[in-house]
């Protein structure tokens, strides 16, 4: 951040996001958006509402249908010296284009010896929304995390989705940068700073506390601070971690914080079982085994595609009661 | 199938150059094939015998070094022509801390970023639209490069390819996709992988220009990728390109069953096409080279051949200390096991 004072306004997540693509397309001319539905219509979220109009269709190209494709394309323009953002209108649908990313952009840089770059975003909303059903809901940031090459960040906080989406387009590296369709109309303050970064690799406490800390990102980290505002009343205070980076992955601050607490539940929308909370658990695990007066629990998603009926799907995800019924596990 | 009238303009110099060429890549891939089998080489490593022309033709079709190309794994002659150091190619073959990866690539994985060669990819079809990407940087900043993708006949068949000619035609991106049809994906026969063998065809449901050339004499071959990067330079729009070749060895050194997909009587036939001959019949017909010629080109580049695969076995493995590096640009990945 600058030295002088820097004011502040309070904006939802959704228009962090939007301010920081239309602050880097003006910063650098190698900068540019493809997705689909981004440019006349407006992008199916509405993050890239009004940017055609203002760039053009040179920076904020419209693409078929076509994920894998597009996706590729923007890899070779980034290999050769552009710095792409792509949108994917959900992360699910980069599922399609997982062999150019895992494939072929996490190893670039590898396999020819440091000899080419790719520097480029992948972002979207992962998760589920409301009724979204199967196709829609996936959580692919810890797939992506599982992969050498890429770095992959989960923002859960507005201010937090600007400073890290910058840090995210300047990288010299492919990142996969998560939001979540819950998240977006999550309010917070942004300072007015085109220069603002938010680095990666640092986990950041939202909330002090003592008895138990709550390890998540992404939208998981809301909901971790409404347990424990929750388990407050109840006398019991949580240390809420918000990961933000899971790779790099700050393991300084989440092991500080069991050091502190000695108890740790990680929460996570992506199915419990091999999800990246499993990763931060062996962790503390295997680093901080003497401060921990519990094992280490984890709260994940039920093991199923996500189910339309309502009641179904909120049953799915992980909620403020679900981690507080986790937190009693430990005592 | 050729539409330029050949115009025999082309000086002896310049024949003599395509041979010395053509002639080099062939006993360099000989001698690849022969340290493979000597344990030198592991992995999978595929040669370009009997596909010389097509990467001798393209080449001098091109503005070295300033068009971009890009190809899957049959990637050993595309840096060798740009003038990238042999001895950095043949040791990134071995594996060996010389190589132009410091040994993290290998055979299949060749790059020379600074001479506009985008590699040496593995997954068959899937660097398509990465060569979609290189076109798609020249046309974002005004310039006026072609890009050379390389392609198999078996690649021709992912999706990813027609993708990616969509985006090429809708877009105007100056990329010629060069479709290597050496007639087998792998060990599956053209008719056996493609419901129409004519694969020239496919760039015209999109609007591409797209035609079949004859790939093994080098002089006609050259003289038709002449026009083809011209008009996608001058027009900066894509052409599909459908080159009709033939590999003499395997799919890759370690297909030992060619038997299994092809006769011998096919294969003895195929190599009557031996671009290498056919251009030694032309330059014996003009009067430019004698066999004794011939013979003592070959000799010198045979020779040459053996002292870069010597100076690459001199080089050391890399050092177990790299194996983190260049996995980012700006930090190290999760250590230890």
């Amino acid at each position: 951040m600058a030295a002088t004072e820097v004011s502040s306004k309070v904006m939802s997540y959704r228009d962090a996001i939007s301010k920081v693509l239309a602050e880097e397309i003006e910063h650098d001319e190698n900068v540019f958006i493809m997705g689909e539905d981004i440019g006349r219509y407006q992008g199916t979220f509405r993050v890239t509402q009004g940017m055609f109009e203002k760039f053009g269709g040179k920076r904020v190209i419209d693409t078929p249908i076509t994920e894998c494709g597009f996706t590729g394309i923007a890899i070779g323009a980034a290999m050769a010296g552009l710095r792409p953002i792509v949108e994917m209108m959900t992360m699910s649908f980069s599922i399609l284009a997982m062999d150019q990313i895992i494939n072929h952009a996490a190893k670039i840089h590898y396999m020819t010896g440091g000899q080419a770059k790719c520097p480029m975003v992948i972002r979207g909303p992962g998760g589920a929304a409301k009724q979204l059903s199967a196709q829609h809901t996936h959580c692919v940031e810890g797939w992506y995390a599982h992969a050498p090459g890429l770095k992959v960040v989960a923002p859960a906080t507005a201010i937090d989705a600007y400073g890290m989406l910058r840090t995210a387009i300047r990288d010299d590296n492919p990142v996969i940068f998560t939001e979540n369709p819950g998240l977006y109309t999550v309010m917070g303050e942004v300072p007015d700073d085109k220069d603002f970064m938010v680095p990666f690799g640092k986990a950041n406490i939202l909330r002090e506390g003592t008895d138990v800390s709550l390890i998540g990102y992404s939208r998981m980290t809301q909901v971790n601070l409404a347990a424990a505002e929750k388990l407050a009343a109840e006398g019991i205070s949580a240390e809420v971690v918000d990961v933000r980076s899971l790779s790099p992955l700050d393991m300084t601050t989440i092991n500080a914080s069991v050091a502190k607490t000695h108890r740790a539940v990680v929460v996570y929308e992506d199915w419990k079982f091999g999800g990246f909370g499993g990763e931060i658990a062996s962790r503390i695990s295997e680093e901080s085994f003497d401060d921990l007066d519990a094992p280490v629990v984890r709260c994940g998603g039920l093991n199923v595609p996500t189910p339309y009926a309502r009641n179904l799907e909120l049953e799915c995800i992980p909620d403020a009661d679900d981690v507080i019924a986790a937190v009693r596990k430990l005592s | 199938m050729a539409k330029a009238k050949l115009d025999k303009t082309e000086s002896p110099a310049m024949l003599e150059e395509f041979y010395r060429q053509m002639l080099f890549i062939r006993r360099f891939e000989e001698k690849c094939n022969v340290a493979y089998r000597a344990g030198k080489i592991g992995g999978y490593m595929h040669t370009y015998v009997g596909m010389e022309a097509t990467a001798v033709g393209i080449h001098h079709a091109i503005k070295p070094t300033y068009d971009y190309m890009i190809t899957a794994y049959r990637d050993h002659p595309q840096p060798l022509l740009l003038g990238t150091d042999p001895v950095s190619v043949m040791s990134e073959i071995m594996g060996r801390s010389g190589g132009l990866s410091r040994g993290k690539g290998g055979s299949m994985h060749v790059y020379d970023i600074e001479r506009g060669f985008y590699g040496g990819w593995g997954i068959v079809g899937g660097h398509i639209p990465l060569g979609g990407g290189l076109a798609f940087a020249s046309k974002y900043r005004g310039e006026d490069r072609v890009t050379i993708c390389l392609l198999g006949d078996g690649a021709a068949n992912q999706g990813v390819v027609f993708e990616t000619m969509n985006m090429a035609a809708l877009w105007d991106l100056p990329i010629i996709f060069c479709i290597e049809n050496n007639e087998f994906a792998m060990g599956t026969r053209l008719e056996y992988h493609a419901a129409d063998t004519e694969l020239y065809k496919r760039g015209e449901p999109f609007g591409i220009k797209s035609e079949r050339i004859d790939g093994m004499d080098v002089v006609a071959f050259n003289a038709e990728m002449k026009r083809i990067v011209e008009w996608v330079r001058k027009e900066q729009k894509p052409y599909w390109v459908e080159i009709m070749n033939y590999r003499f060895h395997g799919h890759g050194a370690a297909d030992n069953d060619r038997e299994l997909y092809r006769t011998k009587a096919e294969e003895a036939e195929a190599m009557k096409r031996d671009p290498i001959a056919i251009l030694e019949k032309t330059l014996i017909e003009r009067n430019i080279m004698t066999r004794e010629k011939m013979e003592a080109i070959d000799e010198e580049l045979s020779d040459k051949v053996e002292a870069i695969y010597e100076a690459a076995d001199a080089s050391p493995f890399p050092d177990a200390s790299e194996v983190y590096d260049n996995v980012y640009t700006d930090m190290e990945p999760e250590k230890g096991h």
